[in-house]
């Protein structure tokens, strides 16, 4: 009796397949043709002048300003000069979330001095400090890490804290029985067990370090993708901004590919991707 | 400096009442009217209680009567509330669980703490007594569960322990694998000769491999059964047999429970619904 139903049921689970993958062709190519057929709308209107470049770029015109960007060295220039501001950020903002992290994580006192006033701190809109940060540290660099270093210290404090919070306290004490001195603990049981919750807060650091940018570098700047952009609205050069949007948005993109690389090798030891 | 008492790490320190000095030599641990208590609730309660260099120990008691409680104490992540207790300097402790960091592959884990050089070798010879050689570079993750718990043995082994310390580590493991761990025991304790104290819930696993089995009740240390039979052992011997029907009443269960529970079973009245061929199968 039950044998009669795979048997019924061959000729149609071998069609479905063939039907779903011609489906999945059809949406694949529907769904480029609309935006295809906008962005020939787009050049059309530019063209004819009905979309003025001071409004917005002609889409050939964008590519080509891009190109030229690229190959006149300027775009990379100011690229680099962001990353390594979002990098010298970045570089604190870890070193200090994880020095907060492990003493609220890891004493009651200091997760009363520590964690109480971080939890207020992080209500603030921080971009909104930008005012009172040039007022404390000038018009320089200063200000530019600062803010990214305030912006991106929440996502490493809080998860790393949590991590560490939600380690198997049995670990702890399997650490502390086999000699473990405290340093050793942190190094070898603690930090590798709260890995995990770090990475998730360092992917939503680096996207806050990328937004950061944006604001910061209107401060004051001569270099860097956000002065760019500042640079290009004054002399209404719709195209340059748009480059520096698309290169924003390839950040963005860069920042997931880059920590799921470290999260494939430093949590190499996962079940999830032990299994995979 | 000095340990600060609100440290949600347990801090590993030696009360002045357990300096590992003042322990007569042929002697692992010594309890003296040891008193653990939680609140108002004393869950050890004058203990006392010597072990020899190298005797086989085994602690049977009921479900909350303190085994843990005691063991963490030995093993120094856990104080004492009142009373002195001294064990000897070098101890190791393998658990229920494994308690593997998941993050080292198993020779690191083997490894982990100790401070000795050559590293490596010793943690890689450690698994092969344990007959884990293969299984060096693996992820923890990847281990099956008695795997994991010889993985944890070999790490206590490479501290050599005149103390071990062992806390049910084979409760979660099957029947088989389960009788291989005692052989693994017994052979690895006749090699070494630390002094076992294994805390089980299997009378059985205690007659088979102790020399002496002890029942913890009301906080105290309330019997005591020496058990020298020679070795191997078996379970069908009668004089374990013997034992184990003394331990049983010790712990508080019915005389020969399982055959009165099988007696009770057979003359139950079949009913309707119980089909009499599946009660005759
Ligand atoms: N940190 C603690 N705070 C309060 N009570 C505790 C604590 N640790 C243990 N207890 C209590 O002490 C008693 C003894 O616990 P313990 O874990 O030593 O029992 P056990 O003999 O090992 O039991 P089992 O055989 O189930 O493992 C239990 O009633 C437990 O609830
Ligand atoms: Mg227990």
């Amino acid at each position: 009796m039950s044998l009669s139903l795979p048997q019924t049921g061959l000729p149609n689970s071998s069609a479905a397949p063939r039907w779903r993958i011609q489906a999945r062709h059809f949406s694949g190519l529907s769904r480029f043709a609309s935006p295809l057929v906008l962005l020939v709308i787009w050049e059309v209107a530019s063209r004819t002048g009905l979309l003025p470049a001071h409004i917005i770029a002609a889409p050939t015109s964008i590519v080509s300003t891009f190109a030229d960007m690229v190959a006149s060295g300027e775009l990379p220039r100011h690229l680099w000069v962001s990353l390594a501001r979002v990098a010298k950020g970045l570089a604190l903002s870890i070193t200090l979330g994880t020095v907060l992290a492990l003493v609220a994580g890891l004493s009651r006192k200091g997760e009363l001095i520590v964690d109480a006033p971080l939890q207020m701190l992080r209500t603030l809109p921080f971009l909104a400090l930008v005012p009172l940060f040039i007022l404390w540290f000038g018009i320089g660099e200063a200000p530019k890490l600062a803010l990214i270093t305030f912006g991106t210290i929440f996502p490493v404090y809080l998860n790393l804290y949590s991590g560490i919070r939600s380690i198997d306290s049995k670990l702890i004490e399997a650490g502390i029985s086999l000699g473990l001195s405290r340093s050793e603990l942190i190094t070898h049981v603690i930090l590798p067990g709260a890995l995990p919750s770090f990475l998730v807060g360092l992917r939503y650091a680096l996207g806050i370090g990328w937004l950061s940018l944006v604001v910061v570098e209107q401060i004051n700047a001569t270099e860097g993708i956000g002065y760019l952009v500042g640079s290009a609205r004054d002399f209404m050069r719709t195209d340059i901004i748009v480059v520096c949007l698309l290169v924003y948005s390839l950040l963005g993109l860069l920042t997931d590919a880059l920590v799921r690389l470290i999260e494939r090798h430093a949590l190499a030891w996962r079940p999830s991707f032990l299994r995979s | 400096m000095t340990t600060t008492p609100d440290f949600i790490v347990p801090a590993n320190t030696i009360t002045p009442a357990n300096q590992p000095d003042t322990l007569q030599p042929q002697l692992a641990v010594s309890a003296r009217n040891v008193v653990r208590q939680f609140g108002q609730r004393k869950v050890l309660d004058g203990l006392n209680l010597d072990i020899k260099a190298g005797e086989f120990v085994a602690l049977l008691g009921r479900s909350g009567c303190g085994k843990t409680t005691l063991l963490r104490s030995l093993v120094g992540i856990d104080q004492v509330s009142s009373g002195t207790l001294t064990m000897a300097p070098q101890r190791a402790a393998v658990f229920q669980e494994p308690r593997l960091m998941l993050w080292k592959r198993a020779w690191r884990n083997v490894a982990l703490g100790v401070r000795k050089p050559n590293l490596k070798q010793l943690a890689l010879d450690a698994l092969a007594e344990v007959g884990l050689s293969e299984r060096a570079e693996a992820w923890p993750a990847t281990l099956s569960g008695g795997e994991a718990q010889r993985v944890a043995l070999a790490r206590a082994l490479v501290r050599e322990p005149q103390l071990l310390l062992l806390d049910e580590p084979f409760a979660a493991l099957d029947a088989l694998t389960r009788i291989r761990m005692h052989q693994l025991i017994l052979a690895l304790w006749q090699k070494h000769k630390p002094a076992v104290l294994l805390v089980t819930h299997d009378v059985d696993e205690a007659l088979l491999l102790a020399d002496r089995i002890l029942v913890l009740a009301d906080g105290k240390v309330a019997a005591e059964i020496p058990n020298t039979a020679a070795r191997p052992r078996h379970a069908d011997d009668p004089a374990l047999q013997r034992k184990r029907r003394e331990l049983l009443g010790l712990l508080g269960v019915e005389e020969a429970a399982p055959f009165v529970a099988s007696s009770a079973e057979a003359s139950q009245p079949i009913t309707a619904h119980t089909p009499p061929e599946r009660v005759a199968a």
